[in-house]
């Protein structure tokens, strides 16, 4: 149990011979130790490089990386057609992209979610955080943080493609500048929301491939039943019961909200959004609501994994 | 701040009647104890408190009543300050498969507050330490069991902690594995300077690592005392002959030998088969060859002769018992 001194031992001339390894011993660390801020940025940094594949094998990489080039293609495909068309407008909305893209939104959250927080319940490192200065609070925001910022680049890249091809095109800069900061503030809304249901869907289940049946399950079923739902409603000439239907799928409480607030055009059916500003103050209402109660449901999750 | 190795502070974890109760147990009953700086083992069967008390040294969950410090620092409301200055290795598994040692123990650095040049260099100098080279670059996934026990104790020492809190480090290894781990932990306080805080249900592995011994049931203090005190009643040999024509009983013949020889015997206690075991104690080495000599002189037939480890069960017997046995051996040792 002494392996360091076992080198000097293979030399003949013990002392003489100039490439003698020195048992140098322990050194102590007088450094610095900056402590919870520091920790929970760098667990911020690693959990956000990690939903890309960065700092992990490289196997990992091809997911994420294929499904952002998945978001950016469209993006650089409408650019090339208004560019070449010498269209007035592009042909699409910033706040709509990311509604027609949602499955693409939807994949990496699933892939992603998992990783990030099922890894370190399955193989029980999380008590390795938390005999560290960080508190649960510290681990909880700094993973939810990550995966929201991980969707915010997701969603953000495809935007700041529209809009530099727009400029390009020397499309009015005003109006995009205008629709592409609408965008912005729509896509952040949607990470912060996407990135809490995926985690707390994510962190039910220690195994991986539940964690990603999962998060796809309750993304796809409730905007399924929610889109279907309102086009009976619409069908049976019931507009108002299908406005409020929308307030149950995250993606279109996302709608709700941008047609209200951020000019957007509704993807409901027959693009009527909710049905009146106040049920816009709802449909923000319930965004907001399920972000904070993402947050509680983890702080909550993680009360009795410590140690 | 207060600082544990320096000469004033003496104690690095000080309990004063720490009780902790959940609704239907009572998880640590009144428990006072202070422990010094060096090794120490922790023992007591499964559920006699042992984890409660490191996650309540941790400062992760509030006693119930009674107040604890460690290195100096109250629990109760400086418990990030404790971690920053303490290590902790799990007992279960927490060992990510598909990343490298290296990088799973810089990731950990950096989450004790090591800046990223510093948690590189430390973490080589770390796994260095525990006897790990090579391997370090690949994923823990393929690592033995005797690796991963190296990489969480690197994960707890990296960011040079003054204490380290080992919950059964041994558990899983092998007998050689455990000398090597036993070895290690020695290391860790005499080359290191880190005081240790080991946690074990096996007192004999204890004895040979710590200089202090604490033992805990159903939550209480049985017994806090230096190792000297318990490896006393340790150096015990269990000697067991066959009899022959001339000495139809051979134990008998053996006993009154070695009585004359000068070496305590006595009985075999109440386990099965106990009637035909002899345990000495034993003062020095050249006892054993007294044994050795006394039955070769006899014409016995040495069945077998084996260095008795005593395990948690026997602390906890009758204090008579053991208080009789005690005084007889250090009667022994003092003559010797």
């Amino acid at each position: 149990m002494q392996p360091e001194t076992t080198a000097p031992a293979t030399v003949p001339a013990q002392g003489t011979d100039p490439t003698r390894i020195h048992n140098i011993g322990y050194r102590s660390y007088e450094g610095a130790r900056l402590g919870r801020a520091y920790a929970r940025r760098s667990l911020f940094t690693q959990s956000l490089r990690g939903a890309y594949g960065l700092g992990r094998s490289a196997k990992s990489k091809v997911l994420p990386m294929l499904l952002l080039a998945v978001m950016c293609l469209p993006a650089g495909i409408l650019v090339a057609v208004t560019v070449f068309t010498k269209a007035k407008e592009l042909p699409l909305e910033y706040t709509s992209y990311a509604v027609y893209l949602q499955a693409v939104i939807g994949l990496f959250l699933a892939s992603q979610a998992p990783q990030s927080v099922s890894r370190d319940l399955r193989f029980k490192s999380v008590p390795l955080y938390f005999s560290r200065p960080i508190e649960r609070v510290d681990y909880v925001a700094a993973k939810l943080a990550a995966m929201a910022s991980a969707l915010f680049i997701l969603t953000t890249v495809p935007l700041l493609i529209l809009y530099a091809g727009a400029l390009l095109a020397e499309l009015d800069f005003t109006d995009q500048t205008k629709g592409f900061a609408q965008g912005l503030v729509s896509v952040a809304l949607l990470s912060v929301l996407f990135a809490g249901i995926g985690l707390v869907v994510a962190a039910l289940t220690p195994r991986r491939g539940f964690g990603v049946a999962a998060v796809i399950a309750v993304l796809t079923i409730s905007y399924g039943a929610v889109s279907t739902v309102q086009a009976i409603a619409y069908e049976q000439g019931d507009p108002e019961v299908a406005g409020w239907l929308g307030l149950f799928s995250p993606i279109t409480i996302i709608d709700g909200v941008q047609t209200r607030f951020l000019g957007a055009t509704s993807s409901f059916p027959r693009e009527a959004g909710p049905p009146s500003a106040f049920a816009g103050v709802v449909y923000l209402a319930a965004a907001l609501a399920l972000a904070a109660g993402s947050y509680a449901l983890l702080m909550r999750r993680y009360r009795k994994v410590g140690l | 701040m207060p600082n544990a190795t320096t000469v004033g502070c003496v104690t690095v974890i000080a309990t004063e009647s720490l009780s902790k109760r959940f609704p239907r147990v009572t998880a640590l009953d009144r428990l006072s104890v202070d422990i010094t700086p060096g090794v120490t083992g922790l023992v007591g069967a499964n559920g006699a408190g042992k984890s409660t008390l490191i996650k309540i040294l941790l400062g992760l969950s509030p006693a119930t009543e009674g107040r604890a410090s460690v290195l100096g620092l109250d629990v109760a409301t400086q418990g990030s300050a404790i971690r920053e200055r303490v290590g902790y290795m799990p007992e279960h598994d927490c060992l990510p498969p598909d990343v490298s040692a290296t990088e799973f123990v810089v990731h950990m650095a950096r989450m004790s507050g090591l800046p990223p040049t510093a948690a590189r260099e430390r973490t080589a100098d770390t796994l260095r330490h525990v006897g790990l080279y090579e391997e370090r670059y690949r994923p823990i996934g393929g690592y033995s069991t005797g690796m991963k026990q190296r990489v969480k104790l690197a994960q707890a020492l990296v960011h040079d902690p003054q204490l380290v809190l080992l919950d059964e480090p041994t558990n899983g290894l092998d007998p050689v594995g455990r000398d090597e781990m036993l070895g290690l932990i020695r290391r860790v306080h005499t080359d290191f300077g880190i005081s240790v805080l080991v946690t074990s249900h096996l007192l004999g592995e204890l004895e040979r690592t710590c200089d202090h011994v604490v033992v805990i049931d159903g939550g209480a203090l049985l017994r806090s005392s230096s190792t000297s005190d318990f490896t006393q009643t340790t150096a015990t040999v269990a000697v067991e002959v066959t009899d022959t024509d001339r000495h139809p009983d051979g134990t008998a013949a053996l006993r009154e030998a070695l009585a004359a020889a000068g070496i305590a015997v006595h009985a075999g206690g109440r386990a099965p088969g106990a009637g035909h075991v002899l345990l000495l104690d034993v003062a020095d080495d050249s006892t054993y060859d007294t044994v050795r000599d006394t039955v070769a002189g006899l014409g016995l037939g040495l069945v077998r002769m084996e260095q008795r480890r005593h395990q948690i069960a026997e602390v906890f017997r009758k204090e008579d018992d053991r208080d009789d046995t005690q005084a007889r051996s250090a009667g022994g040792h003092d003559a010797a």
